[in-house]
């Protein structure tokens, strides 16, 4: 048995139409799929380009979380607390910092040069931490 | 109801991620109570109920861990770490190392050494020396 690749990962979102917003209006990334299943609207995005890797855009919530616990969850999502993070990389690190600075992104790390290549740090509006790096090949 | 506590708890968590950014400059409490949108005395009294700490402790700690990790990643002298993670004097910067990590800035650079590369996002969080495990200054009102 082999594992070949991680296809979906999840993040909680407090509203979709704000994580959209953010993914894809400040980020670029592109919609994977927007669909509403009844019990829940099923949103992922994926880099341009890339579909075989999608993350889930999650809105804690009735029926999967009683309503105590999506607020809980929200609670700790705001607070930082939740670990919902995503790893993205780019061709120029220092350009996306830029654009992402002139979009009004709350910043967490300045472009700084480390080991395994250029990267920084913000945040998504719900707390969610990212990390957008320039990375060297591996050796 | 809920949404005011997101809401607040977004507005302290921008204000600590300054914190974490800009742990260098000279932070008062005023400015991050402005990045926050609160008064000064509701900025400290929410943060720390939030964040179970002092935006002073935690600014304190920030420091202290960027220090730690110059302290084993770089050759630099301890002075001239103790300027560039904020502190203004040797003398406080010593103190409040050893209070918070429990032994001084040099004899922890020669107990530790160098690790494998990771991003600075988890030395930050998981490095930072945590107020429960060092002794008298975990009950200390920072």
């Amino acid at each position: 048995m082999t594992m070949t690749s991680i296809s979906r990962s999840q993040i909680y979102v407090l509203d979709q139409d704000e994580a959209l917003d953010f993914y894809v209006g400040k980020l670029g990334l592109e919609v994977n799929t927007d669909q509403d299943l009844g019990f829940m609207r099923w949103l992922t995005v994926n880099v341009p380009g890339d579909p075989e890797h999608e993350i889930l855009l999650e809105k804690p919530g009735p029926p999967a979380l009683d309503p105590a616990t999506a607020e809980r969850v929200r609670e700790l999502l705001t607070k930082g607390a939740m670990s919902g993070w995503l790893c993205l990389t780019t061709d120029d690190a220092r350009k996306a910092y830029e654009d992402l600075v002139a979009k009004g992104v709350d910043i967490t790390d300045e472009p700084t040069e480390r080991p395994y290549g250029i990267d920084f740090g913000i945040r998504d509006p719900f707390g969610n931490r990212i990390r957008i790096g320039q990375m060297h090949p591996r050796a | 109801m809920s949404r005011a506590v997101e809401e607040s708890n977004r507005a302290m968590l921008r204000a600590r991620d300054a914190m974490d950014r800009a742990y260098a400059e000279p932070l008062d409490v005023p400015a991050l109570a402005r990045i926050a949108h609160v008064s000064p005395a509701h900025f400290i009294r929410t943060f720390r109920a939030t964040f179970g700490e002092t935006p002073h402790r935690y600014l304190q700690r920030r420091r202290v861990e960027r220090a730690m990790y110059l302290l084993v990643q770089t050759d630099q002298p301890v002075t001239e770490i103790c300027h560039l993670v904020g502190f203004g004097s040797l003398g406080t910067f010593s103190r409040t190392f050893h209070d918070i990590v429990g032994e001084s800035p040099s004899a922890y650079r020669r107990r530790r050494t160098a690790g494998v590369a990771v991003p600075s996002c988890f030395t930050k969080a998981w490095m930072r020396p945590s107020p429960a495990v060092t002794g008298r200054n975990g009950n200390a009102a920072g």
